[in-house]
């Protein structure tokens, strides 16, 4: 038989029962614009984490007193004050895999300018601070090393803490808040950074010398964390190395010992939450499979139904001359054809629907082209499959016993 | 005498249903003339059904030889079976198997679609001209269920005739059908053999037989007597002679 028979066969097949086309094609509708929709949502939450953690600066280190060993915080007094400016000195005269480093000690507090107050955190930290931790100033200046020798009261703030404690069009700089008790002249604003991945507000926060923290308010001599930044991210291992070759050295820790430190890379945490989101997408992808299976099973109920009713049909066509080869071609047509309108009005369905998903919920979606594929392949294979098989099967009888199916 | 359209000699078909064994056909032979009208009769069950759906080649018999139009039907392959049943052969059935949802011209049209000798121009040429054939010119863009039981089997009749086959094999075409609409279908078919085409029809109702040159008694799957009409009842006599008109097609 030639194909524009065949193919007009199939059509008129189609076009003769639009209702039973219609409910074929919605099994894989549906299938496919859900399960394009879930990994959109999957996709979209995991870029969004990965594109935080990088905005954080992915070759920040930060060092903190106690060891952590998995399996429990094990952290006394004295081990907790085990931090000193020389480690800080040390660092930076011996690691060559170190770009910057600042030691960082903080307390937490009332901020106050006239009649309004916001309770944030101060951070005493070096001129380097700024760049361990992308910060970018908006107006205003940092700190100067001379300002950090004479223990100024000067501070650098951070979006929210404007935002709460000057109006609209007041110029915070030049200003001087309060923090407790302590007066502090605003020398510099940042730039807006927003949340980060574990949804805390990285504008919140006040940035002073480590020196005027240390003595004016926390009233010590030890630090209380050091960050660090890699040359680059390649060197994140060889610099973790040398901070722990290093801080082991000033701390005099013997080879039999543990550290009384730790050292934890921003590259690790991002692989950590990497991880989290693997986890995530491997999780909505379970729902994605789910919901194919259940399309799956519903393309193919329908599919098979629908081409066990036709038996007699099949039976007929069989009896005035039909080949069973024509048959099989006009069902792997039919189901072809219901399929691929099907999948692409799923493909239309699931990018609205994640549009959808995104301006009313306001989640990240990312629709991926291999999504996409996905779910229209496998919805299809099964469509298609599940509209040839039975066909085949009944092409395959006697035409009277096909005429005589009930 | 020429050589005949239809020959068989020693059909048997069985049917096995779960451990017992039916015989349905024991042996038939059977020569059927080019031009003739033949009826095959006998009580239910006697294997008129197997015997038509074997000459039909829409079954295999068990064993035995049938030829058509001087070809060995069991030497075929699955393939040529369907090109013989479209190119050869035409089908009615007791219960018209129309496609629904498909007007009268393009269930007519259908057989023409597995023929690759047609041009989609000659198909709906052919498919027009078997209605016409059939008296149904104004019905033709009817869907089945728009239709009486009469013009549906008239729908059925063209699309076995629009082949041109060599036979056209009707099992209780009028089985559905009142007696009056029966006539009618009787008179298309004789009409269709006066111009030539071989008949076999199947019916269990003597007056019926009466239409046609021949009938085969059949019984228990055997051939128990063959009768030759002298002189057969023209169907669209007794139509005219009968009372009422309100069958009109
Ligand atoms: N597919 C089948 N499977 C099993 N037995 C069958 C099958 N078809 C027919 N038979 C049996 O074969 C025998 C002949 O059946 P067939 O249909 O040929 O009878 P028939 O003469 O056409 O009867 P009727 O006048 O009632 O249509 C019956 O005993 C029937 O039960
Ligand atoms: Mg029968």
């Amino acid at each position: 038989m030639n194909y524009s028979n065949l193919l007009k066969i199939s059509m008129n097949a189609i076009l003769r029962n639009t209702f039973r086309a219609f409910l074929t094609m919605l099994g894989i509708i549906i299938g496919v614009a859900s399960v394009i929709a879930m990994l959109a949502i999957g996709q979209g939450s995991k870029q969004s984490i990965q594109d935080e953690m990088s905005e954080m600066g992915t070759n920040m280190i930060f060092i903190m007193p106690g060891d952590d060993r998995p399996g429990g915080v094990r952290m006394s007094s004295s081990e907790l004050q085990s931090m000193k400016l020389t480690d800080v000195e040390a660092i930076k005269n011996e690691c060559s895999a170190v770009s910057s480093v600042s030691p960082v000690v903080n307390s937490n507090g009332q901020a106050v300018f006239g009649n309004k107050n916001w309770p944030s955190n101060i951070y005493g930290v070096n001129n380097q601070y700024l760049e361990i931790r992308k910060y970018q100033l908006a107006s205003g200046r940092n700190f100067t090393e001379r300002e950090i020798k004479t223990y100024a009261k000067v501070c650098v703030i951070g979006r929210t803490i404007v935002e709460n404690l000057f109006d609209e069009n007041e110029n915070p700089v030049g200003q001087t808040i309060r923090f407790g008790s302590i007066p502090f002249k605003v020398i510099g604003v940042l730039t807006e950074k927003g949340e980060n991945g574990m949804g805390q507000d990285q504008d919140d926060l006040i940035l002073a010398p480590y020196t005027t923290i240390q003595k004016r308010i926390l009233s010590i001599t030890y630090i209380q964390s050091i960050f660090a930044s890699a040359a680059s991210e390649d060197l994140n291992t060889l610099a973790i190395e040398q901070i722990t070759e290093t801080l082991r050295q000033t701390h005099n820790i013997k080879s039999t010992s543990e550290d009384d430190f730790s050292v934890r890379s921003q590259s690790e945490m991002v692989q950590t939450f990497t991880a989290i989101s693997d986890i995530m997408t491997a999780l909505l992808g379970a729902i994605a499979g789910i919901s194919l299976l259940v399309g799956g099973i519903g393309i193919m109920n329908i599919m098979y139904v629908s081409v066990t009713e036709r038996t007699r049909e099949i039976g007929l066509r069989l009896a005035i001359g039909g080949r069973e080869s024509d048959i099989m071609t006009q069902f792997l047509v039919e189901s072809f054809l219901l399929s691929v309108v099907g999948g692409v009005i799923g493909i239309l369905l699931g990018l609205v629907s994640s549009q959808a998903i995104t301006s009313i919920l306001s989640w990240p979606v990312v629709v991926t082209p291999a999504s996409i594929i996905f779910a229209f392949l496998v919805c299809s294979v099964i469509g298609i499959f599940f509209g040839w098989y039975p066909a085949r099967k009944a092409a395959g009888l006697n035409p009277i016993d096909a005429l005589r199916y009930e | 005498m020429s050589q005949p359209v239809i020959s068989i000699k020693g059909i048997k078909k069985d049917f096995k249903v779960g451990e017992i064994t039916v015989h349905a056909l024991r042996g038939i032979d059977l020569e059927v003339e080019e031009g003739e009208f033949i009826a095959i009769m006998g009580a239910s069950g006697s294997g008129k059904s197997t015997m038509l759906n074997v000459l039909g080649c829409l079954d295999q018999p068990t064993s035995g030889s049938y030829w058509l139009d001087g070809v060995e039907i069991g030497s075929l392959s699955k393939n040529e079976l369907a090109r013989l049943r479209n190119q050869k052969l035409g089908f009615v059935f007791q219960s018209y198997n129309l496609l629904p949802r498909t007007t009268a011209l393009e269930n007519v049209e259908l057989p023409l679609y597995y023929n690759n000798k047609i041009t989609s121009k000659d198909r709906r040429e052919k498919a027009i001209e078997a209605l016409h054939a059939v008296g149904l010119a104004d019905r033709m863009h009817h869907m089945p269920n728009q239709m009486s039981g009469g013009q549906q089997q008239r729908v059925a009749i063209a699309r076995a005739l629009v082949n041109d086959p060599r036979v056209i094999l009707a099992d209780e075409a009028t089985g559905n059908l009142d007696t009056r609409t029966s006539y009618e279908i009787m008179a298309l078919l004789q009409y269709l053999n006066e111009k030539g085409k071989t008949i076999i029809f199947v019916t269990h109702e003597h007056e019926i037989a009466r239409f046609m040159n021949r009938s085969v008694q059949f019984k228990d799957g055997l051939v128990a007597r063959k009768d030759n009409f002298e002189k057969r009842f023209l169907a669209a006599e007794l139509l005219a002679m009968m009372p009422s008109n309100q069958n009109l097609i």
